[in-house]
């Protein structure tokens, strides 16, 4: 056992190959692991914080709105109103009398000033504890204002960040099915678990809008109330990023019996397939043959741009470890199309069908791992001697003390990497940062043997 | 703390930051810490990747994860479980443990759980790290009012009575590691052995190396934290500490070690203050290489100052550092109209008029309490040539259509905010130098000419 490894995280690491497959997962994160993960309300925040038009009060101490204040590259077409940090900056005397008081007139000031389509205000720890009544709160502000104020109940003890998705979808599911659905195309979708980062959902829309399919809500990348409030009028849900708008997906099914595909847009074979499942499901042969055009038109521009990079890249190995594991399948056959071997592979929140998929689709000896850690990840990295980390800022510096190469592919991200164009940026970043001359002065490779000399 | 007058009940782009994230900055700055988050997993999450944007560093925060049941139940378990997790992989010398709302509010008697614990690890092999803990609740409070907490939470737990040695304690406040690295630099100069509480100088960026560190070198010693209330004084930074419990304060009322208190040295003449104070006690002239860069830097101050003069500049961000830089400012003829803090400790109108006093022809506009709602609106009507502060006031300066000048932290949208100079002879210098270009970069860039000589 590698002493990086606590005793109670060894059911959460899996080696392919080793033993048959079996892996612990979607648990309470161990205290003092120094877990990569985030809370209830980090789940629910990145899931409803694209949505341009509403107003995102986080009730509760400062931190909580400061350190999600306009961090991700999520963009908007029109309004932009989820670039602002509110908050109800809850004091001592509020925690001792309750701050259902501030958060009214904080609501109603802030309603008053900006004119929402709607608004979302979430619960953070101390409001969990002082037991302030959201629902109350926000029931009365809507009646009085006449928009939907949508209590989200992210608590972030309350569970992990997975609990936080299912507050997001329920507090969405609330707008859904209150719009008016009058002329919407048979051929239609909502988009859900994009978040339009670095305008990523345009090139997905712009693909769609070639095969004659028509986009209803998008959910939430570039989002918009009042499409939310029609999007029970679409014909077909198309969920990314397995983890956050699932649960969305699932209660439109319940209650609205509109059918869902799992999709993803990364890398040249899932975002075909993607499409092409599209072209299927409406059984609409004109259709199936403008999506083959569309295909063969993308890749026909990109692959020719693709092959100075894999020659480059063949052969060299790669870790991941993301958010959510969705994006993890995707990346390892993103890699293999550059000829790369991914070596390790790890998620915060995958669940036990994902990391089997993970199994599944990886080669022999792969590190699989759940809800990692600095510590875990530096050993496996320095392990694997790998050329490049996929992650996100936190995973960064780990990469980078390492002298090893690093691709942000996460919600702070500014670079578009979905689509057949997301996959010539994606190798270029990949390109830049393995290829960087400046791995071999780094002391690990440069063989300057003492530390930091 | 109350605000005085809350001009809105609502908080719009705060410009604060929480109460455990100045804990977490302080614990950073001991040698071989782990900085320790008792609360909610997020908490810790969210921190680090604020740090780390600014510092590009590593900076593990571990957390007690608290669930639902240990909300209800008490997070004791929890936090001596990731206690021990946390010597177990870290091996860490010292541990800061900081507390959150949540534990605030549910009630966790820190200080007793953690007595608890030691006893049920006496005898164990290694020897358990040294444990100091702060009651650091977001809601009262700002990350300054943390930090300071933190550094007094040291002193407090770990500085020992006895024989008197020839150290200083040096108290720089949140400061960048390169402001650290000049400190210990100057105070080495004067020939006195110094202690810098907290140093993060290495720790925060820190060196490419062999291998990852699974705690960076460098930090104040705990061994050295232990002298402190030996040491012939303590030197303090923070005009609007006046009148608080601190570090300094402690040391003086309960080892009796003379507290200097001063303002953050920027520009001039609160360095040349600090320099005096240096001079004082260790009875040496100011070094030669001093003297040099304080005559370049008054050399500087002349040929800049055509540029400089009349240039209308809004300032914000924790107290102590607007008021520095506004008394630098006032030196250098550039007119500081606007001066906030979301922090909200009494003293920032009081110290802004003392230090920019005499040397402005009206006082500057100061706001306590406010957030980039409020700064902005005021902003607007002073019609500023320059915005000075961290990257969280670019939207404000990008609407005005005028160049920010970045320092202090956080620095999330350029390179190098760790290097960052502020302080000193030196740190006044590079300030005067990026001013003077900003301003020369705007001529340039909005002259049809193009002139390339300016």
């Amino acid at each position: 056992m590698e002493p990086a490894i606590l005793k109670e995280r060894q059911k959460q690491i899996h080696r392919k190959g080793e033993a048959p497959f079996a892996l612990e997962c979607n648990t309470e994160s161990l205290a003092g692991a120094v877990s990569q993960r985030a809370c209830v309300f980090c789940g629910s925040r990145v899931v409803l914080y694209p949505i341009a038009d509403a107003l995102h009060l986080v009730h509760g101490p400062i931190g909580c709105a400061a350190y999600t204040w306009d961090i991700r590259g999520a963009l908007s077409s029109g309004p932009e109103l989820h670039r602002l940090s509110f908050c109800t900056d809850l004091q001592e005397m509020d925690v001792i009398f309750g701050g259902e008081n501030k958060l009214y007139k904080a609501l109603t000031e802030l309603i008053d000033r900006h004119q929402p389509r709607a608004a979302f205000v979430y619960s953070t720890c101390i409001v969990g504890i002082i037991g302030d009544d959201l629902y109350s709160v926000c029931k009365k502000v809507s009646q009085e204002r006449g928009i939907p104020v949508l209590p989200v109940q992210s608590e972030g003890f309350k569970g992990n960040k997975r609990a936080g998705y299912h507050a997001a979808c329920r507090a969405m599911f609330q707008l859904v099915g209150t719009g008016d659905i009058s002329g919407i195309s048979p051929h239609s979708v909502n988009i859900l678990g994009d978040f339009n980062l670095a305008g990523e959902i345009w090139v997905i829309r712009e693909y769609l809008s070639r095969m004659g399919v028509e986009v209803v809500a998008n959910i939430t990348g570039d989002g918009r109330v009042a499409d939310l409030q029609r999007a029970h009028g679409a014909a077909l849900n198309l969920v990314q990023c397995s983890g956050s708008t699932i649960d969305l997906a699932v209660m439109m099914e319940e209650v609205f019996g509109i059918p869902h595909l799992r999709v993803s847009y990364f890398g040249v074979e899932d975002m075909a397939e993607s499409l092409y499942a599209v072209a299927r499901f409406f059984k609409d042969p004109e259709m199936m043959d403008r999506t083959r055009d569309l295909v063969r038109e993308e890749i026909a521009i990109l692959m020719p741009q693709l092959r100075e990079y894999r020659q480059a890249l063949t052969g060299k190995k790669a870790a991941i470890y993301v958010g959510g594991a969705f994006k993890a399948f995707s990346l390892v056959k993103a890699f293999r199309l550059l000829g790369m071997q991914v070596v390790l592979v790890g998620s915060q929140t995958g669940t036990k069908e994902d990391y089997q998929e993970l199994h599944d689709i990886t080669d022999e000896g792969t590190i699989i791992v759940d809800d990692s850690n600095p510590l875990e990840l530096s050993s496996f990295l320095k392990e694997k001697d790998v050329d490049i980390f996929v992650g996100g800022v936190k995973e960064r510096p780990i990469a980078y003390k390492l002298g090893v190469g690093f691709c942000d592919h996460n919600h702070e991200r500014k670079e578009c990497l979905e689509g057949f164009v997301g996959m010539l940026n994606f190798a270029r970043e990949v390109y830049n940062t393995v290829m960087s001359p400046v791995w071999r002065f780094m002391p690990r490779r440069s063989g300057a043997g003492e530390k930091g000399v | 703390m109350k605000d005085p007058n809350p001009t809105y009940i609502s908080t719009t782009n705060a410009c604060k930051l929480c109460k455990p994230l100045g804990a977490c900055l302080a614990f950073r700055g001991v040698e071989g810490a782990v900085p320790f988050l008792h609360g909610s997993q997020g908490c810790a999450t969210y921190m680090r990747r604020y740090i780390i944007s600014h510092f590009r560093e590593p900076m593990d925060i571990a957390s007690s994860s608290l669930g639902e049941k240990q909300a209800v139940y008490g997070g004791g378990p929890n936090l001596k479980q990731g206690l021990s997790n946390v010597m177990k992989k870290y091996e860490p010398r010292f541990i800061g443990v900081a507390t959150t709302c949540l534990t605030e509010t549910i009630g966790d008697d820190v200080p007793g759980i953690i007595r608890e614990f030691r006893q049920d690890a006496r005898g164990e092999e290694p020897a358990p790290a040294e444990i100091v803990t702060v009651a650091t609740p977001s809601y009262s409070g700002t990350h300054m009012e943390g930090f300071h907490a933190a550094v007094r939470a040291l002193v407090e737990h770990l500085a020992e009575s006895g024989e008197p040695t020839e150290a200083i304690n040096l108290l720089p406040g949140l400061v960048s590691p390169a402001d650290i690295r000049y400190l210990k630099e100057i105070v080495e100069d004067f020939g006195l052995p110094g202690i810098i509480l907290p140093d993060f100088s290495e720790t925060l960026d820190g060196p490419a190396q062999l291998d990852y560190e699974k705690i960076p070198a460098g930090g104040t010693p705990v061994a050295a934290i232990k002298t402190m209330g030996r040491s012939k004084a303590t030197l303090e930074f923070g005009q609007t500490l006046f009148g608080q419990e601190t570090a300094g304060t402690w040391l003086e009322s309960r080892f009796g070690v003379p507290r200097r208190s001063l303002g953050m040295p920027i520009g001039l003449r609160e360095t040349d203050r600090f320099f005096g104070v240096l001079k004082e006690i260790s009875g040496r002239a100011r070094p030669f290489r001093h003297a040099a860069e304080r005559g370049r830097l008054l050399d500087a101050y002349v040929d800049g100052h055509k540029y400089l003069f009349g240039q209308r500049a809004v300032v914000y961000g924790e107290e102590d550092l607007v008021v520095g830089l506004a008394a630098f400012l006032s030196e250098i003829g550039v007119r500081p109209v606007l001066c906030a803090s979301g922090g909200m400790s009494g003293r920032f109108q009081e110290a802004i008029t003392e230090m920019t006093g005499g040397l402005l022809p009206e006082p500057p506009v100061v706001l306590a309490g406010a957030d980039f709602y409020e700064i902005a609106a005021a902003a607007e009507g002073l019609v500023p040539d320059l915005v000075i502060g961290h990257s969280k006031g670019y939207k404000m300066a990008r609407s005005l259509q005028v160049p920010l000048i970045r320092v202090g932290f956080p620095i999330h949208d350029r390179f190098g905010g760790q290097r960052v100079l502020h302080l000193g002879y030196r740190g006044a210098q590079s300030l005067l130098d990026r001013m003077v270009n900003a301003i020369i970069e705007r001529k340039q860039e909005t002259s049809k000419v193009g002139y390339g000589y300016i």
